[in-house]
């Protein structure tokens, strides 16, 4: 019996190994971050259920910047467009390599008379740290973590381990969706395909 | 009833035989694998890109039309590649010293024909990767990597990352330099890596 659990151990661990050979380094992981990067591995593309489409009010919201300001998504109505965007968890790979683009992008952005809230379920201390990394952010960044992602459950987008989805929202200034994209969590969304939809509602 | 299909197969759960196949399946999974593992290692630089669709890059890279090219049918005597992402936070901060490192080479009688420098985003698609160099006036060639296949292919280096290649003329070329991180000093940067290059008359 202690044979066959030590054969059993000793396999156990082989197979280990050779899942551990499988893991590297996370996709174009930036030198910004040092080693401070966790790697979630891959993970369910989508484990939420939408309860939003295009064409519906959006639903408002208050909650609190990285800067310890309220935000209040109501605010914006008639003055700009907005793009909402969802990302599942500060420090990990992909969510990393996501709001910085942005953070170049602000003249295109506002070309298009849109502004960003980023969203996340994330804690505010882990947020501003993380925000703090990249260099600071020109569009305010939210903790939609108490009570746990109720904004992203009204968005449809949480997802069962807590997190939200990478998930896009664009906002007309009447408060309307315009735009829905909750794409495979483990790709960043592709800059071009939200300056098309922006287009979409600009002109 | 029981007792003689017991009798059949055990056998078959022979602990021997378990365990030499189990080790045999698992000297095939490290064949399997010893590929990929090999990639981290040693950058495979054997990959094709585009030709850049304007003209003054296909003159620089001395490529004869519109096909896929290797790296090794660049006319020059060094190339260096930067791997880069316009979502990563040091790529955009060094985006300035790498502009001045491709000046430094255009201005010296020593480099200018001898030695080229290309970008290759990093999951960028096309669309991010003429932001990347709209937004901060990048002349030297860029190319989309946009499903992150060469960077698979070449280590999931993190972003910026340098490569100095040294070109026999025959089309093979050896990798004389692979390092992750920033400029800071493009002319120190630019001395140290062609100081590795092995060029005979490259100062």
């Amino acid at each position: 019996m202690r044979r066959k659990f030590m054969q059993l151990s000793f396999f156990c661990c082989l197979i280990l190994s050779i899942l551990a050979c499988f893991a590297g380094p996370a996709p174009a992981d930036s030198q910004a971050y040092g080693n401070k990067i966790f790697d979630p591995g891959k993970l369910k593309p989508v484990d939420s259920r939408l309860t939003l489409k295009t064409g519906d009010q959006a639903p408002d919201f208050t909650l609190t910047s990285t800067q310890g300001k309220a935000v209040h998504l109501g605010d914006f109505m008639g003055k700009k467009n907005v793009m909402l965007t969802f990302i599942p968890a500060a420090w990990t790979p992909v969510c990393s390599d996501q709001w910085p683009g942005y953070n170049i992008a602000r003249d295109l952005f506002e070309k298009f008379d849109t502004t960003l809230i980023g969203i996340s379920c994330d804690n505010l201390p882990s947020l501003f740290a993380w925000i703090k990394e990249m260099g600071d952010l020109w569009f305010d960044v939210v903790s939609d973590f108490h009570p746990h992602g109720a904004v992203s459950s009204s968005y449809g987008v949480l997802r069962s381990d807590g997190m939200s989805e990478r998930a896009i929202f664009l906002i007309d200034k009447k408060g309307i969706i315009r735009f829905i994209h909750v794409g495979d969590i483990n790709i960043r969304p592709d800059l071009g395909m939200i300056v098309n939809e922006l287009k979409k509602i600009s002109f | 009833m029981m007792c003689r299909y017991y009798r059949i197969l055990k056998p078959a759960v022979n602990t021997r035989i378990l365990l030499r196949f189990a080790l045999m399946l698992v000297g095939a999974l490290f064949l399997l694998v010893g590929e990929g593992m090999g990639q981290e290692k040693e950058p495979r630089l054997d990959f094709t890109l585009p030709s850049p669709e304007k003209k003054v890059h296909q003159t620089y890279l001395g490529l004869p039309g519109d096909t896929d090219f290797s790296l090794g049918q660049i006319k020059a005597e060094a190339v260096i590649i930067e791997i880069f992402s316009m979502y990563c936070p040091v790529c955009q901060r060094e985006a300035d010293n790498v502009n001045a490192l491709f000046q430094l080479i255009q201005n010296s009688p020593e480099y200018k024909n001898r030695v080229r420098l290309i970008g290759i985003g990093a999951g960028n698609s096309s669309f991010e990767v003429d932001f990347f160099r709209e937004k901060y006036s990048i002349e030297f060639p860029l190319f989309s990597d946009t499903d992150f296949s060469i960077h698979k292919r070449i280590g999931q280096v993190r972003t910026p990352h340098f490569f100095g290649l040294a070109l026999a003329g025959d089309g093979r070329f050896k990798v004389f330099f692979s390092q992750s991180g920033e400029v800071s000093d493009p002319r120190a940067f630019l001395k140290t890596l062609l100081e590795n290059s092995g060029i005979k008359d490259l100062p």
